[in-house]
């Protein structure tokens, strides 16, 4: 009787066949994803890193409506053309808010980890409209759409409460707050910004698509475009804390 | 639950059950689509509803018309073997192929002539490109899958498969979620995972169907009259499975509302990401690999009429297959935020994995030992044979990509395109077509494909497309990586990143081009799948029953 022949105890018998399976493909998984949720490196707080706005949470989700990630990354690699190009590589705790993640896969267009306050909102709004008017060579699609349609303000909050549940860390001010905090953070010179970046630090309120009657969806993406990357003072920041 | 044929005709509980159940979800779908947060999403809950209705209308219809007995499971000591869930899936495969394929054409011509978006956000290449990916991998090789697994248990199994209803429900229900899921896409209803868009309301629907489908293969496994269980099932068994938890991991999310078709997923940032890339990868190892591999160790056999090349090698290279590719999903995240030992781990695996792939690759081809001279004469082999040769090359090319320093150089580029498009294109849809041109006669009943002539062509066209496309995409690829990093001699970055954009038109150009000559294959298949089916010349009686494939490994 043969090693081989020992084999004939999955042939024979299914479900001794799908205990081995389930016990085979368990190993990698689990000592490749269970260390990310104690590890320092990967659960470290960082200094700047907020949960999203109001405004900036319905961007993203605009974002990932549109499938943004398909062309454009959200992660600088530590390499040195990356970092020349893009700014300081992304941190783990950087996308600690994001769900989903979307540090993308493919580079079809520029990464976008660092793109907030690089062009203004204008360019912004040119580029989304008819990404050619501004980048000859683009091959971007146009998304004249995003400056139509109007954020459902008032659901927001709902959103925001599921992420709480999850774990992030919105309080019940901000939740209450959340309809007034988005109309606040899409309009120039509100008289609750103050308050607004108090809940948010460095949250920064102005009328992003210049339609000061509409709130619409290139208000939020434009707002969460131009926050991208800007959370974190790589002046303060030390990376030999935080070695990987 | 076989009725004696004087027996009064009565519901079973399964059609009672499932009529109940399907009346139910079509209110309570009903009731959503009208408190529905948005008209997309409404719309997906009128869908459901009219999927439901219908098939509550269904069951109680096909009561009304069948006979009061249950099929039988054997007729005259033969199994009865139930085929019309294959043949649909058979079909579905061929329909959604040309669907997928068709996509995939367009995009490429978005990327190359960007007004081709037209300006529409439901034709927009950010909507568009998942709907390729997952109607060539969920609709088409799932399809394939179903279809091909349903047919091999039970000829492998010499048995009926389980349920009356079950394997219609499988095949139904898994076309009704990719319908969801495709429109979804179109409609912006999204999760944002790649190769696991579809939100929380179709990956729930996912995950009912795919129980089903492992009970009912489970089950028709259990009632084998085979004691040994054939190579082909322990890769189909774990496909299933493995996709089972992958699938449960990476969708664990939260719905804003049951009203609402947005969810957000438990894991954030780098432990989503991993999560992902876990998934993502094994859909690929498990999908497009596994359940691949088991269409290969039963057609190729069947139509080469040799044995497996090797028992123990199959033993070897399905536990070290199974084992090995669950580690390589960090690959997809080199130099990223995720610790550098769990990229280190998965670039290690990914590299080892070259090997169990590699055993598989021998174990197809090798079968062929004593009739290569088939190749000449085949062409439905010589696709199959072909997309091996194709899996040995992608599964080469994947380790050398996951070893860092290059995948420095590839990651983001089109060079990952090509790399997946050779195991896509070459292997999992070459093996796909040389499966679907053995069915069709054999669930039709027919003696020969209508034409052998046009299979030759369907493989030359495709073949020059897979060779424009891939040759394409690792010029593309490489060329913009090194772009990227390219500096002029006084140490500034040489290239804007748009200069590199422009650099890659005529490759894009080239690539939709492999791609139409791709689809137009794809269409020669259906021509021949149809003419096959209404009008090759059918099978005498006696001959009916084809011979069982020669299944024992030669030692």
């Amino acid at each position: 009787m043969s090693l081989w022949s020992r084999h004939k105890i999955f042939e024979t018998n299914s479900i001794i066949l799908i205990i081995g399976v389930l016990f085979v493909i368990a190993i990698g998984g689990l000592v490749e994803i269970v260390p990310l949720f104690y590890l320092k490196s990967t659960i470290e707080k960082v200094e700047g890193i907020r949960p999203y706005t109001p405004l900036e949470l319905a961007g993203r989700n605009v974002y990932v409506r549109e499938g943004c990630y398909n062309c454009h990354s959200q992660m600088v690699r530590p390499l040195r053309d990356e970092v020349e190009r893009y700014g300081p590589y992304s941190l783990a705790a950087e996308s600690m808010y994001d769900r989903p993640f979307q540090w993308g896969s493919k580079r079809t267009g520029p990464d976008l980890a660092r793109v907030g306050n690089k062009y203004s909102d204008e360019w912004h709004r040119d580029h989304l409209k008819d990404p050619r008017a501004v980048v000859p060579g683009s091959i971007m699609p146009s998304y004249p759409w995003l400056a139509e349609r109007e954020i459902d303000v008032a659901r927001v909050a709902e959103d925001m409460k599921v992420q709480a549940t999850l774990g992030v860390p919105y309080s019940p001010e901000m939740i209450a707050k959340a309809a007034s905090d988005l109309k606040t953070q899409a309009a120039n010179d509100d008289p609750n910004a103050t308050a607004l970046a108090e809940r948010y630090p460095k949250a920064a309120a102005r009328d992003y698509d210049a339609n000061p009657h509409r709130i619409t969806e290139a208000d939020a993406l434009i707002a969460y475009l131009q926050m991208l990357g800007t959370q974190v003072d790589f002046k303060l920041y030390d990376d030999k804390a935080n070695v990987r | 639950m076989a009725h004696a044929a004087a027996a009064p005709k009565s519901m079973t509980f399964g059609e009672a059950g499932s009529t109940l159940a399907f009346a139910v979800l079509a209110f309570l779908s009903l009731i959503i689509a009208a408190k529905a947060h948005t008209p997309e999403y409404a719309f997906h809950a009128y869908l459901f509803t009219a999927a439901f209705a219908a098939a509550a209308f269904k069951i109680v219809d096909r009561y009304y018309d069948r006979p009061a007995a249950l099929p039988p499971l054997t007729i005259n000591g033969k199994p009865n073997y139930n085929m019309g869930p294959v043949k649909f899936g058979t079909i579905a495969a061929v329909v959604w192929g040309i669907a997928g394929f068709t996509v995939g054409l367009l995009i490429a011509l978005q990327l190359a002539f960007p007004a081709l978006n037209f300006d529409t956000s439901w034709l927009s290449f950010g909507r568009m490109r998942p709907l390729h990916t997952s109607a060539v991998i969920f609709a088409f090789g799932g399809n394939v899958l179903i279809a091909t697994s349903f047919y091999v248990v039970q000829r492998t199994c010499r048995a009926r498969l389980v349920g009356d209803l079950a394997p219609w429900f499988v095949v139904l229900g898994y076309n009704l979620f990719i319908v969801i899921a495709g429109t979804g896409y179109l409609l912006g209803i999204t999760q944002g995972k790649e190769y696991a868009e579809p939100e929380w309301y179709a990956d729930l629907w996912l995950t009912v169907v795919w129980v089903a489908y492992f009970l009912v293969f489970l089950g028709t496994v259990m009632r084998r009259k085979e004691p040994h269980i054939y190579v082909a099932n322990w890769f189909y068994l774990a496909f299933i499975l493995t996709i089972a938890v992958l699938h449960i991991g990476n969708n664990a999310t939260i719905p804003v509302s049951v009203f609402s078709p947005k969810s957000y997923i438990v894991w954030a940032g780098v432990q989503d990401a991993m999560v992902q890339w876990w998934y993502g990868h094994n859909a690929v190892g498990f999908f497009l690999t596994a359940g691949f591999l088991a269409i290969m160790y039963y057609f190729i056999p069947k139509r080469a009429e040799r044995p497996v090349y090797s028992y123990r090698l199959s033993i070897i290279h399905f536990w070290a297959l199974i084992f090995m590719y669950i580690w390589a999903g960090p690959h997809h995240l080199h130099y990223t935020a995720l610790p550098d030992w769990a990229q280190t781990l998965g670039m290690t695996f990914s590299i080892m994995l070259w090997m169990p792939s590699w055993g598989g690759m021998i174990n197809g081809l090798m079968t062929l030992s004593g009739a290569w001279d088939k190749l000449r004469t085949d062409p439905v082999l010589r696709l199959m044979v072909v997309s091996v040769a194709f899996y040995g090359m992608a599964t080469f090319e994947g380790p050398l990509m996951s070893v860092k320093a290059v995948n420095s150089l590839s990651h983001y580029t089109d060079w990952t395109i090509g790399h997946v498009h050779s195991g896509a294109l070459g292997w999992v849809a070459y093996i796909s077509f040389g499966a679907i041109y053995c069915l069709v006669p054999w669930l039709w009943n027919k003696k020969e494909l209508y034409s052998m002539k046009a299979v030759s062509w369907h493989f030359w066209i495709s073949t020059l497309g897979i060779v424009l496309y891939i040759t394409s995409m690792w010029v593309a690829g490489i060329l913009q990586g090194l772009m990227w990093r390219a500096y002029t001699g006084l140490g500034f970055l040489e290239y804007s990143f748009i200069e590199t954009v422009e650099a890659m038109h005529p490759f894009y150009v080239i690539r939709a081009l492999g791609g139409a000559l791709f689809v137009a294959g794809s269409l020669i298949m259906a021509w021949n799948v149809w003419k096959t089916i209404s009008s090759a010349e059918e099978i005498q009686e006696e001959a009916a029953l084809p011979a069982q494939p020669v299944l024992i490994a030669a030692e």
